[in-house]
């Protein structure tokens, strides 16, 4: 079966700064795949590309096998794109702004569908409101409302939480599960790194235009985040060898990074070895923040 | 489907919502021309053989069209592209060629709708033959589609609301103003009555003129060539820009 999206060798150029220095990624169909990466790091840029809004300066993308450029209207069909400014056409009411955008692709009477969607994302009571009308939050719906008026089985969402408040956010977030448990592939990127490692199967990181870190989340937690223990002692010194990175030692209170749970368990027993009592100890589980920034800082 | 329909439609409506700025203020302006020039100047020259006011209105329609024409596509273009919206065309499945004709055909219904009007609020006071409507027409049309695709180029081309200000202002008025619709340009010297036939908006606007008087500077079918090259050249412009994306797409 045909990727969902299947990047080749792509790269681009902006004069002499290369936004993208050749990307290679598949997304399986049915994934939730995220696109992580600091500000610069060509996320918008290869997600801008996949869309057709970019031309790459090489390299070839292809959506369920549709090529972006060569074969660039099925493709389009193929794909819904959440972006990540809050644009909107001030002229028009959340309605008619929805009934456009599934005009645009060739779809008409599709009242029906539209009062769905305006349903699950609770834009019913505003579908006859300006959009100039809207908070924030509301036009951050109607962007996701937009994406999907055509029905496509890939949908890329570009931050799509970002100055979303709690509520909205949680909402959001059952609405495009939903969408995945259906069958519907979603890319997504956020600086919401918690979002990130509770919804996508899968991770790439990107750090100068290329992809530094590709893997399951669980794959990557494992690999790069160790343990972070909070560690209080009768004692005011460790014993001796113990494999752990102290971050912080202050009268009998540690704080380690220790690698795995193997490290923890070499830890405990040279505790007891040594007679030394705990009387507090708290286990930070891996977070992909962590990993993150471990990723970044070997990239640098 | 295609796409098309749905955004020459929202080109529509998206005018047709401010009407009252995109059509009837328009309407206002040529109908102030008119009476300020009919009360300075009626009774004291003829042009054509026909009074000055009868004379001075088709052109002051023809300007309307073509004037609002270029409003039309540069205004929206530019708007989408700073605003951001331009994105929800530029991610459906829509080609060059569909974006540019709704572009055009909606910046052709405004410009006609505004002629239209004018014609309209004008007629209870003069009094306008109609030689050879079908000339009217075919300038009128092939008019607004010239400015229409020069609008879309426009657009294409400017980052900023100014740009498209400094284009209405040094280029299409200017051009418009010096085109012959207050005056034939028989009456100009001679190496203005020559650089007057470099400025093709006089050619739509004579043209446009024989389709009511019967009498041109320059005869019609001449000019409906000079007019139709213009239109084929823009077209052609716009659309090999729109194909590569410059400025659109990055």
């Amino acid at each position: 079966m045909t990727p969902a999206i299947e990047i080749r060798n792509v790269q681009k150029h902006y004069g002499p700064v290369h936004a993208l220095a050749g990307v290679d990624l598949d997304v399986a169909r049915g994934e939730f795949f995220g696109l992580l990466g600091p500000n610069g790091a060509g996320k918008t840029t290869l997600i801008s590309i996949i869309a057709g809004l970019v031309r790459a300066t090489t390299g070839r993308v292809r959506v369920m096998g549709a090529d972006v450029v060569e074969d660039y209207r099925k493709a389009r069909r193929l794909l819904g794109v959440v972006p990540q400014e809050l644009v909107f056409d001030p002229f028009f009411t959340v309605r008619e702004t929805l009934r456009f955008q599934a005009g645009y692709f060739g779809l008409r009477a599709q009242d029906e569908w539209i009062d769905e969607v305006m349903h699950h994302l609770d834009l019913t009571a505003k579908a006859d409101s300006n959009m100039r009308a809207l908070s924030g939050g509301m036009k951050r719906r109607v962007l996701v409302a937009q994406a999907l008026v055509h029905r496509p089985p890939v949908i890329v969402l570009d931050e799509p939480t970002a100055g979303v408040d709690v509520g909205l956010r949680q909402g959001l977030w059952r609405f495009i599960r939903g969408l995945n448990e259906k069958g519907h592939t979603i890319i997504l990127t956020t600086h919401y790194l918690e979002e990130a490692e509770l919804y996508c199967g899968r991770i790439a990181m990107l750090k100068a235009g290329r992809i530094v870190a590709l893997d399951s989340t669980r794959n990557l937690l494992e690999k790069f985040s160790g343990l972070q223990v909070q560690l209080t002692l009768d004692g005011r010194s460790l014993p001796e060898g113990v494999d752990a990175t102290v971050l912080s030692a202050e009268e009998g209170r540690f704080t380690l990074r220790l690698r795995d749970y193997a490290a923890l368990e070499d830890l405990l027993h040279r505790l007891r070895e040594s007679r030394m009592a705990i009387r507090e100890l708290e286990i930070d589980p891996p977070d992909l923040e962590e990993v993150f920034l471990r990723v970044m800082a070997r990239e640098s | 489907m295609s796409g098309f329909p749905t955004l020459f439609y929202k080109e529509l409506l998206r005018f047709w919502k401010v009407s009252f700025q995109t059509v009837a203020a328009p309407v206002l302006t040529a109908l102030l021309y008119l009476l300020v020039f009919t009360h300075a100047l009626e009774g004291r020259m003829r042009v054509y053989d026909v009074p000055y006011t009868a004379f001075l209105l088709p052109g002051l329609v023809m300007m309307s069209v073509l004037q609002n024409s270029f409003a039309n596509s540069s205004s929206s273009l530019i708007q989408s592209k700073i605003s951001g919206n331009l994105i929800f065309m530029l991610l459906p499945p829509i080609s060059h060629v569909e974006l540019f004709c709704a572009y055009v055909l909606a910046s052709m219904v405004r410009g006609i709708t505004v002629g239209l009007g004018v014609l309209a609020v004008t007629a209870w006071f003069v009094e306008l033959p109609l030689a050879a409507p079908a000339w009217a027409i075919a300038f009128a049309l092939a008019g607004a589609a010239i400015l229409g695709a020069l609008g879309l180029l426009a657009g294409i081309w400017a980052d900023k609301f100014d740009q498209i200000a400094a284009f209405q202002s040094f280029i299409i008025l200017p051009l418009t103003f010096l085109s012959g619709v207050f005056y034939s340009i028989h009456s100009l010297p001679a190496f203005w009555q020559g650089i007057s036939h470099l400025n093709p908006f006089f050619y739509m606007i004579d043209g446009f003129r024989y389709g009511f008087f019967g009498v041109s500077d320059f005869p019609p079918a001449a000019s409906l060539a000079v007019v139709a090259v213009s239109l084929l050249a823009l077209s052609a412009t716009s659309l090999a820009l729109l194909k590569s994306g410059y400025k659109l797409r990055g």
